[in-house]
């Protein structure tokens, strides 16, 4: 990504924004609200008119978890999202079960009646079905509790070093950015900071991006 | 129209067919025509003018469809206007029949072409476009396809009456829909119960079936509650 800016309006939501990754790494972006991180997601998934330049090496396949779903008024089951991108009834049951969520009940609930881990899983299964070269993650652990975030990182982990993806996750978490994550882009509209991940620990970075002085919260292994 | 929570939208977009249909009475060709080309270039309008002005779709036709109705109330004579919004099934031609089924046809197959894209699109517009759909080409077949079924059910039901079919049968199926198959079967089968028991009726005590197509299909919304209110949680 070369020199990227967006317009809304004549508001300038990204200004200038630069950055290369390498195929099977991972960047996590973080930054305060309204830093544009979606705004980046769109224009990468190009839905957004944007001014500068874009470019892939070669042919990819983009997969996007979105931060939430409004499903609660859609009467679709998991097993028929499902089937949009996996084909047949097996390769369902094949997709649903990469990501660690039991087959059976599970594909005949509604989407919309998920729990929020469950979900997540549902979207991320969703997502690899087609074994995309790139996954846009826009804050995928939200909506879930601590335990179940752990997992859902502990997955995308072992998923990308089975597939070799590359990875871009918007995340408030600077545990994910520390733990999961190879390069850090922190945005204010514009990049504030593009490097090393290990970055986020220092304080001054951290204030940059937040205005504030914030306190990192120990790994949990280191805890124990 | 229901999924996309659009119900009072496609209210709404029927009543533009009304100046179309004017044209047809006063010109003599069939009103259908007239009706489904003010839709769809009504359809047509607010999707670009959505797009330009990131005006929401239901204050664009809140505009349209005031301006059309005035419109239509110039254009058609007064015995004529009556028999525009309330319809009548009884003075249907053969001729009008046959379009109507064959606007249904293109309808239901259009619909089984898009169908996936449109379900993808309503759940989230950038998991649809990282799954390959162009959604906007998509939204925009979507409107041709409401105008065409609100075209067909213009004469049978009116203006007036004709958003009825886009919303009441699809709202009764969601109360009692857990996934989209099941959706789909009670949506059209709830469509055809209504209009036949509003025929009958209209029959059997001699009054006009457009009234009593809707009388019956909110009939079967007001049972649809209920079974969903009984199971007190979630759908079959």
């Amino acid at each position: 990504m070369s020199n990227v800016s967006v317009k809304v309006k004549d508001q300038v939501i990204l200004d200038n924004i630069s950055f290369g990754l390498k195929k099977g790494t991972t960047l996590a972006i973080v930054g305060p609200n309204g830093a544009g991180k979606t705004v980046l997601f769109r224009a990468l998934l190009g839905l957004m008119p944007y001014t500068g330049t874009i470019e892939w090496r070669g042919a990819v396949k983009i997969g996007y978890v979105p931060q939430k779903l409004s499903v609660s008024d859609i009467p679709i089951s998991v097993r028929e999202f499902m089937l949009y991108k996996c084909g047949s009834g097996p390769h369902v049951e094949k997709c649903i079960t990469s990501v660690e969520l039991g087959t059976g009940r599970m594909l005949d609930k509604e989407l919309g009646v998920l729990s929020g881990g469950q979900l997540q899983r549902v979207l991320i299964a969703w997502a690899i079905a087609d074994n995309p070269d790139v996954l846009l993650f826009d804050e995928p652990t939200s909506a879930v509790d601590v335990d179940s975030q752990e997992t859902i990182y502990e997955l995308l982990n072992r998923l990308q070093q089975e597939h070799e993806i590359t990875i871009l996750i918007i995340t408030h978490d600077m545990h994910v950015v520390r733990h999961y994550s190879d390069y850090m882009l922190a945005l204010n509209r514009k990049t504030i900071f593009f490097g090393d991940s290990e970055e986020i620990s220092n304080p001054s970075l951290l204030e940059a991006i937040y205005g504030s002085r914030l306190l990192l919260r120990k790994k949990p292994k280191e805890q124990e | 129209m229901v999924l996309k929570k659009m119900a009072l939208v496609g209210d709404a977009l029927s009543h533009v067919a009304l100046p179309g249909l004017g044209l047809g009475i006063l010109y003599g060709f069939n009103p259908f025509f007239g009706g489904f080309v003010f839709l769809f270039v009504a359809a047509a309008l607010i999707w670009r003018i959505e797009r330009v002005t990131k005006l929401s779709v239901e204050t664009i036709i809140g505009a349209l469809f005031t301006l059309s109705l005035a419109a239509g109330i110039l254009i058609i004579p007064e015995f004529e206007l009556l028999e525009a919004l309330f319809g009548d099934i009884s003075k249907v031609t053969l001729e009008s029949t046959v379009i109507a089924v064959a606007a249904s046809v293109v309808a239901a197959l259009m619909t089984r072409i898009i169908y996936k894209n449109m379900i993808l699109g309503m759940i989230s517009e950038e998991l649809a476009t990282s799954a390959g759909v162009q959604v906007a080409r998509t939204n925009l077949l979507y409107l041709f396809l409401v105008s065409l079924t609100v075209a067909a059910g213009l004469q049978v039901v009116g203006t007036l009456l004709v958003g009825f079919l886009v919303v009441v049968p699809a709202a009764s199926a969601k109360n009692l829909s857990s996934n989209l198959y099941k959706y789909g079967v009670l949506s059209s089968a709830f469509g055809v119960i209504s209009a036949v028991s509003g025929i009958l009726l209209s029959d059997y005590f001699n009054l006009q079936p457009g009234p009593l197509i809707v009388l019956s299909g909110v009939a079967v919304f007001i049972v649809t509650i209920i079974i969903r209110w009984a199971a007190k949680a979630p759908a079959l």
